[in-house]
């Protein structure tokens, strides 16, 4: 605040207002803070159950601890090696993909000048991003369906044989992929489209002037405006790279379980062995993995992105 | 601007591309309405096609005559994207406000708070303990509203905008001895009104589209959430069967269309909203501007 010469009283004035109006913030910020209180620190604590039996009858603090007793039993499964895997594999293809057909399709419609086709094709290739996860499961499901699905009849009409989709787990990582690609790449596009939106125009009459050709362009103006966005993108992605979009891997395989040596991913594992087979301790447990490596894994990344080039990074 | 060789015209290139990706983007949503309007004995014979050989609507026949699954689901989640993105968008901005006033005291902290929760969660299984065992908002409409009514990321949407409103306005209006709650009502949420527009969709994207929380807490078959009934009868066909035999005029199971039904659900269900939300393109995409996390 601007300092004023007043007497006394108005300033004790203003000091009592400005008080009660500090108070007013704080007690604006009390029902956000309490429900984030309830809904995310509440469960952190919750992490506890992995070092203990649950029992739904005994609760949280009755049920006893049992120390790494739950740790050693899911590391020494092969459940926890392939869930691992497949999360890291799967998220990891779906970054490297995800990246390299935004930004492509993002240079891509840069080149293209007139507003009336770039706001079409936007507005097209950004529908999916409104879709559920169970939509995409459907139309997954209206290609793919062994009997009736469209891939096979044009599998057939060339004269190949019919594949049972939903009993082939090779094929999944590569489905995975495209559906995600697939929802994916318009809002992704857009982004980045964005933020070429921002670029100086007079960098491309310079490199005009000197004669680069649009190849030139791409590679040391074009490309480099973006590497800001694509690293904390990728950041925020790595870190998550544990976690994996749940509705993806459920709805469009399924929940079968002969793709499960593919598809079935972190999420989708703790929320079976919570549901179906209601072991609750050997879920924590696997949560409590997750957890701390995700966590992990974001500050790691972030520290590293810190220490090459601190702009990028996201704290 | 740029010269045109004449051998090798990337635009046309690119054009031709985009061109190849909307017709990929738009096939899936064609093939599931025409499959919704096909006849069933053609689908057993021949195979879903783009293009249905007899124009039928026995499918939806079907679905109408027995709605109320399909009322209940769209009351439930019309109800809960109101209501929950209603009270969602005001408590965001009654924490992000405070929160953008460089001069108030414990803001690092309450950001520290905010933030922390997006680097670190206890996950699935503690907080369906929390919600189940504790607070018992399982098969209760709340459970949909409650636990998300938060969204960290749109706090600090918000708070970059706020930010950005000129202090001199607020100064005066605080020397004038306008209340803090006053100023938030009357100037910085009538000021704001595109990015809570902005929020308000994304949180009414992320309601409508809500089937994971259904699955988890709820039980009562008139509490099902559109997207989550949906998923159930992909899943699990004898549901819509049992609706079949249940209504009065006595289809029989194997009489049912339950391939062309599937779709025609997923086509009321779904359809709606789809052409609703692309109208606000433009609020969706500002949405994204990932640095208003910084700082």
């Amino acid at each position: 605040m601007k300092k004023m010469p007043v007497t006394k009283k108005k300033e004790r004035r203003r000091r009592r207002r400005w008080h009660k109006n500090k108070l007013q913030l704080l007690s604006m910020c009390t029902i956000p803070m309490l429900l984030v209180f309830v809904f995310q620190y509440l469960p952190m604590g919750g992490l506890v159950l992995a070092f203990k039996d649950y029992r739904y009858d005994l609760g949280i603090f009755g049920s006893s601890w049992v120390g790494m007793k739950n740790f050693n039993f899911v590391l020494r499964s092969n459940d926890f090696f392939r869930i691992a895997r497949n999360t890291i594999v799967l998220n990891a293809l779906f970054i490297i993909v995800g990246l390299i057909v935004a930004v492509a399709l993002a240079i891509m419609l840069y080149d293209v000048k007139r507003r009336i086709f770039v706001k079409t094709y936007q507005t097209i290739l950004i529908i999916p991003y409104y879709l559920s996860w169970v939509i995409v499961g459907y139309m997954t499901y209206a290609m793919l369906n062994p009997a009736y699905g469209t891939i096979n009849s044009m599998l057939q009409m060339f004269g190949l044989n019919k594949v049972d989709w939903y009993g082939e787990p090779v094929y999944w990582p590569a489905i995975l992929t495209i559906a995600n690609t697939w929802k994916n790449m318009g809002i992704n596009c857009v982004m980045y489209y964005a933020a070429l939106m921002g670029i100086d125009h007079s960098y491309f009459e310079a490199a005009e002037i000197d004669g680069a050709n649009k190849w030139q362009v791409t590679r040391y103006i074009t490309i480099p405006s973006l590497v800001p966005l694509m690293t904390i993108l990728t950041i925020l992605s790595i870190g998550n790279i544990f976690r994996a979009d749940f509705g993806l891997f459920y709805q469009l395989t399924r929940d079968v379980g002969a793709l499960y040596s593919t598809t079935d991913v972190m999420d989708t594992y703790i929320y079976r062995v919570m549901r179906s087979i209601g072991d609750i301790p050997m879920s924590t447990a696997v949560g409590f993995l997750q957890s701390i490596v995700g966590f992990v894994l974001v500050l790691l990344t972030n520290y590293i992105v810190n220490r090459i080039e601190p702009d990028n990074a996201l704290f | 601007m740029k010269k045109r060789k004449k051998f090798f015209n990337t635009e046309l290139l690119f054009h031709l591309i985009f061109i190849l990706l909307c017709i990929l983007v738009l096939y899936p949503f064609l093939l599931i309405v025409a499959i919704s309007f096909s006849n069933e004995k053609d689908v057993a014979l021949e195979g879903y096609k783009l293009i249905p050989k007899h124009f039928d609507l026995s499918a939806y026949r079907f679905v109408f005559k027995n709605p109320q699954s399909i009322i209940d689901a769209y009351k439930v989640t019309t109800f809960t994207t109101v209501v929950g993105t209603f009270l969602s968008v005001i408590l965001m901005a009654m924490v992000a406000y405070p929160l953008s006033k460089r001069d108030m005291e414990g803001r690092r902290f309450i950001s520290f708070y905010l933030f922390f929760t997006m680097l670190f969660a206890g996950g699935m299984v503690p907080s369906y303990i929390l919600i189940t065992q504790y607070l018992h908002l399982n098969d209760t409409i709340w459970v949909f509203i409650l636990p998300g009514l938060i969204n960290v990321w749109h706090v600090f949407l918000l708070r970059t905008f706020f930010a950005g409103i000129p202090v001199e306005l607020i100064e005066s209006a605080l020397l004038d001895g306008a209340s803090e709650y006053r100023i938030f009502f009357t100037m910085i949420l009538p000021l704001s009104k595109p990015v809570l527009a902005t929020v308000a969709l994304l949180g009414a994207l992320i309601r409508w589209n809500d089937w994971f929380t259904a699955m988890l807490y709820i039980n009562d078959e008139k509490l099902l959430t559109l997207q989550y009934l949906l998923q159930r009868i992909l899943m699990n066909i004898q549901l819509l069967q049992q609706q079949g035999s249940m209504s009065a005029n006595g289809i029989s199971v194997s009489e049912m269309p339950s391939e062309t039904v599937r779709m025609a659900m997923a086509v009321i269900a779904a359809g709606p909203m789809l052409l609703v939300f692309p109208f606000f393109q433009k609020y969706f995409v500002r949405g994204l501007t990932v640095g208003s996390v910084k700082g």
